[in-house]
């Protein structure tokens, strides 16, 4: 680590496994996978991250910055690929009401038929 | 949407001129550059878009380094997502957990009275007065002991087998006979007990001290200091005091027991808090290796109980002693202040506790009689009996304790810092203070909340100064001799 020093047994323990799995990848539910060599951060959809809901930057999918059905609602709510989905604004409001929770209830979202 | 990442339950602090946080979660002390220090402010009003936080530091830190940054306190945990945010452990029944310690009150009889004794007062939890035949060990017993607890152990390479009272001396007889018996034992199934015993040195003997050193037994003295601390509490029944008595018998064991360091374990009450007296007059007037120092056990209404200021007091000695130890550390000396050096161990070790200490789990008390419990101090209470030793551990009665006493179910100490090293405190003050092991000491936490905020301190002042002094800290086996 650059920035930080693992002081106590516990945080050099901890440092131990960092550079044992030599990537981020609590984001993304487990080690990314195929040759990701640089640290890739979540910082937004405007910067590096949230790279649409096919593939992340290293072409797989563990390390998206969120699961791909989420990704889907993810535009919907900020309009990252308005095309994909209902109107929310206008004509379908409630598309997503049976969504509390979208980690759980995507499946809920249905298809519109305008 | 995007997402947003959040500190961590963290406790930030500065020593020797550097910024340093405790991780609560983990129990990791991390120390921070400025970039990592600028990056936690940016999150402290709550969850954020990491890449506000980034952007506001941009004139200050290259991009490249702040990700680093960030990517560096996400991954040691400082920084959480929401949903990953750690949580309060969940009570989970643990099956037979190894036993390592067993603590066998040879007997309940004390040859001294001392006047805020847990076993004898008004606090004590013990059944009424039991007949002579059943207020000492005997051998059988402490034999089929030493056999639950290879056992019990049978994972365990290591064991330890304590001798506690009443006064322990009173039942030497059975007590090196079952060192013995324990030794063969131990050599027969390929494992190394190591023993400990707690005496008031009032029936120490020449013949006693040949047999702790040729054993190898760790030997803690309850003493209170001076003589006229000393004799204030630790007195005979007649009222007399017994400095006299133990101080040349002490120093005869200090002389010659050279296998296996000597501790002194002092009480403090309202009326005996003279701390730093009392440290010095043990350590260099006597010769002790290590003094600990623990709050009496009693009920609030007691006069020599300790009230608030009594803690203030307690811990403005504490932070006095600490300074000199950290002095003698960045020497790279030792001082047997037992309390900073457990307490700095914990730290050294990251530990992170759901349960207060190991009773119910891996250590165990023994009665005279056979009858298990949950440790020494509830040996004899009817209400905390787990069975008995030739009938076995109540499992059931043992989860039921497991449970109650659980951080789980302290939502008392849920927010507090230092719950991962305290967990609530001692199952026993709280059935005296409160009639409730599973209840939180809520009496104390300010003065544990200091000590430990002086301990996190002195902690990282040394690891930033002269690191190589906890190197023994990685051998230092916990002594666990209980009090």
């Amino acid at each position: 680590m650059r920035h930080l020093k693992a002081v106590n047994r516990k945080a050099r323990r901890i440092e131990q496994l960092m550079t044992a799995n030599g990537d981020v990848y609590a984001l993304a539910q487990g080690p990314a996978g195929g040759g990701q060599t640089t640290p890739h951060y979540p910082m937004g959809c405007s910067l590096v991250f949230s790279p649409g809901w096919e593939v992340d930057s290293a072409g797989g999918t563990a390390g998206l910055c969120q699961p791909v059905e989420r990704d889907l609602y993810d535009c919907y709510i900020t309009c990252f690929w308005p095309a994909q989905v209902p109107d929310h604004l206008n004509n379908y409001p409630d598309w997503t009401k049976k969504c509390g929770a979208a980690a759980k209830d995507w499946r809920n979202i249905d298809l519109v038929f305008p | 949407m995007t997402t947003r990442l959040q500190l961590s339950d963290m406790k930030r602090f500065s020593a020797a001129g550097k910024a340093f946080a405790f991780l609560i979660p983990s129990s990791s002390v991390i120390g921070l550059d400025d970039l990592s220090a600028a990056l936690l402010d940016g999150f402290k009003d709550g969850p954020r878009n990491p890449a506000t936080v980034v952007d506001a530091l941009a004139e200050r830190f290259s991009r490249d380094d702040l990700v680093e940054g960030l990517s560096e306190l996400h991954q040691t945990g400082a920084v959480t997502t929401p949903e990953h945010a750690a949580t309060i452990p969940v009570y989970k029944q643990t099956e037979a957990a190894p036993l390592s310690t067993l603590v066998l009150n040879v007997t309940n009889k004390c040859n001294l009275s001392c006047k805020y004794c847990y076993e004898y007062g008004e606090d004590k939890l013990t059944a009424p007065a039991t007949s002579a035949a059943t207020r000492f060990m005997d051998e059988a017993t402490a034999f089929e002991s030493v056999d639950f607890l290879l056992q019990r152990g049978a994972h365990l390479p290591r064991l330890t087998l304590t001798f506690f009272g009443g006064e322990t001396l009173l039942n030497f007889k059975v007590v090196s006979a079952t060192v013995e018996y324990a030794r063969r034992r131990a050599r027969e199934a390929g494992k190394t007990i190591d023993f400990s015993l707690t005496t008031n040195a009032t029936l120490l003997t020449e013949e006693i001290v040949g047999f702790l050193t040729g054993n190898h037994v760790g030997v803690t003295i309850s003493i209170d200091g001076p003589k006229d601390l000393q004799d204030r509490f630790r007195t005979y029944s007649n009222g007399e005091g017994s400095y006299d008595r133990i101080l040349p018998r002490i120093k005869a064991l200090l002389k010659n027991h050279r296998t296996r360091p000597v501790g002194a374990r002092v009480t403090l009450t309202s009326q005996v808090m003279d701390v730093v007296r009392i440290f010095d007059h043990l350590t260099e007037e006597i010769g002790f290796y290590e003094v600990g120092f623990a709050p009496v056990t009693t009920s609030a209404n007691t006069l020599y109980s300790i009230q608030n200021a009594g803690f203030d007091s307690m811990l403005d000695q504490f932070t006095n002693l600490s300074r000199r130890y950290l002095d003698r550390a960045l020497k790279g000396e030792y001082m047997g202040f037992s309390n900073m050096t457990d307490q700095l161990q914990e730290i050294h070790t990251g530990v992170t506790k759901s349960y207060a200490c190991g009773a119910g789990l891996g250590l165990l008390g023994v009665s005279p009689t056979g009858d298990i419990a949950l440790c020494h101090r509830f040996v004899d209470s009817p209400d905390h009996k787990l069975g008995n030793i030739r009938t076995g551990l109540d499992e059931e009665k043992r989860h039921d304790f497991n449970r109650r006493t659980h951080l789980s179910n302290k939502a008392e100490c849920h927010t507090c810092w230092v719950r991962g090293m305290c967990s609530g405190g001692c199952y026993h003050e709280a059935q005296v203070r409160y009639g409730d092991i599973g209840h939180a000491n809520l009496h104390y936490c300010d003065w544990i909340r200091g000590w430990i905020d002086v301990c996190l301190h002195t902690y990282a002042e040394i690891a930033e100064k002269t690191p190589s002094f906890f190197d023994r800290f990685d051998e230092r086996q916990g002594v666990g001799v209980p009090a």
